[in-house]
């Protein structure tokens, strides 16, 4: 954006005082709450802390045994895989195309199933309701229902049984996927130009699928950009859902997430220097693919 | 680039015009009929059964929710289940009062320390956002870009990273076991501060320095004439806000009892099972109604806000 107030001039720093003052309160905010705790974990990864005692520096030891000594963490890695390569990026195509197919209906319909979409994310609690659907006892819903309708002859242990947890981590994890990414989405599409739709037309686009790729994707690059952010932090940020759901620990970790065991290390065991290692490990995941989300956007439309 | 002109009359005026002109015919029936840029009727109807179906998946567990809620006991306990709820009562919601008169904190204790964190936390991101967005956004000084740059990055300092060297830095500071150690995290959420910003540079600079008072300081020009302007923006950031806070538990960063947010006391009465599945429910309704209705209210707003919340490339 170019349309900035004729400046004071870029380095008058006494006629600029006023503006480094409004930003100070947040930016000493932000240093403290945001950048500080980034800088301190790649640091504290390096060392052995229990908060009490002074942090003692171990070079590299918390990476070698995080990596080659912790089975429990290597299954942590490929839960959170896992869950996050699928409800990833099938939430995030699905917030789209959600967004994409409410958008031509009437105003008044629209809203509504806006709100419908969003509902499970307005609070972060209404999840807890698949504690009952998929309890384990003949008194959860689903076992109520199958076992009435004959498909099964005695009650499933949906949370506590290995073999379906991850399953169930991802159905709840994609109820809950249209969230901030899919507002903006919503929003974006009802800016794109109606008369590009029109004039393309003539110009030989023949179908919706065309008309997606040539002209809506291209108009809505930045929503798609803050999308592809929230999908990937909260994609592989799952760990709330688990601990809610399959309890901490779940059976022999099964539903165990990177983010659990961090929690395990940094609030239970006051590991903080191997939770730290756990975080820094995290982040660059997160940077990672971050990276290449961002690399393949750029692609769309062309 | 999707850019909104503030002039510009709203999404459901044009809307309005645009049918003046086009047939006047019923939406929803011109939206079947309309042959605009060869679309099939076809396609139509099967986008119109999915998105039905859809729906219904997303609304089962909260319609689900909604009628344990009013479940009697031996409707809760009754095999097979039923989805809907026949003899609808309060009892859940008298039961949940009883858990809470036997509890060490009183329930009046518990939901006036979420209505604290939510409005101190959201009325102090509101402001210190705005704040820091406004130069941000309007004026080049030493410093902005890179500023503007972390700040994008640090969008993805999800909480999970960055959750025990918080809680190393909150405990330096003295701070765990008070409000302070969810409220003043929350204000340092960029979330906001991009939104904001990203809505300022839509205000053309000519109309902030003609609008501006003779000789008003920025912090004047901020508070009179920006954010009067950036209204569907606080908005935006006031429900956001309200949501993320209304959900904090602290669990980790608060001990003491009477301390703690209704939400941390939901998760408690539903890790206790099947035996106070209603009474869960009926926490959970206040939990989803009260953010639900403030986002029904606020929503046209919302939708003009996030649309410029994309990220610039």
């Amino acid at each position: 954006m170019g349309d900035k107030i004729r400046a004071n001039g870029k380095y008058n720093f006494k006629r600029n005082r006023n503006l480094y003052l409004m930003m100070l309160p947040f930016l000493i905010l932000f240093f403290t709450f945001n950048v500080l705790p980034v800088l301190s974990a790649i640091v504290l990864s390096f060392t052995n802390f229990n908060l009490l005692q002074m942090p003692v520096f171990v070079g590299l030891d918390n990476y070698r045994k995080l990596l080659l000594n912790d089975n429990i963490f290597i299954t942590a890695v490929k839960n959170t895989f896992v869950i996050a390569v699928i409800t990833g990026p099938i939430g995030y195509l699905l917030s789209f195309l959600m967004a994409w197919l409410i958008n031509e209906l009437p105003r008044k319909i629209r809203a509504i199933l806006t709100i419908v979409f969003y509902a499970p994310s307005i609070s972060g609690n209404v999840y807890l309701i698949f504690v009952i659907i998929f309890s384990g006892d003949p008194y959860g819903y689903l076992n109520a229902k199958l076992l009435d309708w004959g498909f099964i002859d005695k009650a499933i242990l949906w949370l506590q049984d290995t073999r379906y947890m991850i399953p169930i981590v991802v159905i709840v994890s994609l109820w809950m996927s249209l969230g901030f990414g899919f507002l903006s989405f919503v929003a974006g599409l009802q800016t794109v130009d109606k008369t590009q739709y029109e004039s393309a037309a003539i110009d030989g686009i023949r179908n919706r699928w065309q008309e997606l790729w040539y002209i809506t994707l291209p108009n809505m690059k930045p929503q798609l950009m803050f999308g592809a952010v929230m999908s990937i932090t909260s994609s592989l940020g799952v760990g709330d859902i688990t601990v809610a759901l399959m309890g901490f620990p779940s059976t022999n970790y099964a539903a165990h997430t990177i983010v659990n065991h961090l929690n395990d290390y940094g609030s239970i065991r006051m590991e903080m220097g191997y939770a730290s290692s756990v975080a820094v490990v995290l982040f660059a995941i997160m940077m990672l693919s971050n990276r290449l989300v961002q690399k393949f956007l750029k692609r769309v439309g062309t | 680039m999707a850019i909104i002109k503030l002039n510009q009359p709203s999404i459901g005026t044009q809307r309005q015009i645009v049918k003046k002109m086009n047939k006047p015919s019923n939406a929803f029936i011109r939206f079947f009929t309309d042959k605009r840029s060869a679309r099939s009727v076809g396609g139509n109807i099967i986008l119109v059964v999915c998105l039905a179906l859809m729906a219904f998946l997303f609304l089962f567990p909260v319609i689900f929710m909604f009628n344990n809620a009013f479940k009697p006991l031996n409707e809760l306990l009754k095999f097979p289940p039923d989805l809907f709820v026949k003899n609808p009562t309060l009892d859940n919601y008298y039961d949940l009062g009883a858990i809470y008169s036997n509890s060490l904190v009183p329930l009046s204790r518990y939901i006036f320390n979420t209505v604290f964190i939510v409005f101190v936390g959201t009325a102090g991101q509101i402001v210190f956002s705005s704040m820091a967005a406004y130069p941000l956004a309007k004026y080049d000084f030493f410093g902005s870009e890179f500023i503007s740059k972390l700040i994008v990055m640090a969008l993805m300092f999800s909480s999970a990273v960055t959750a025990v060297p918080n809680y190393i830095i909150l405990s330096r500071l003295g701070l765990i076991d008070s409000y302070w150690a969810i409220i003043l995290p929350a204000y340092s959420s960029t979330l906001g501060l991009y939104l904001m910003k990203n809505f300022m540079e839509q205000i053309p600079s000519s109309l902030i320095e003609s609008a501006s008072l003779d000789g008003a300081n920025e912090f004047v020009t901020l508070w009179r004439v920006v954010m009067p302007m950036v209204k569907p923006a606080w908005i935006t950031l006031f429900i956001i806000s309200f949501q993320t806070m209304w959900g904090i538990t602290g669990g980790t960063y608060i001990y003491k009892e009477e301390l703690k947010p209704l939400s941390y006391t939901l998760l408690q009465i539903a890790s206790s099972g099947i035996a106070r599945q209603g009474v869960m429910a009926a926490v959970s309704i206040i939990m989803f109604l009260i953010p639900t209705v403030i986002f029904i209210f606020m929503q046209s707003n919302v939708m003009q806000t996030m649309t410029t919340s994309g990220m610039k490339d």
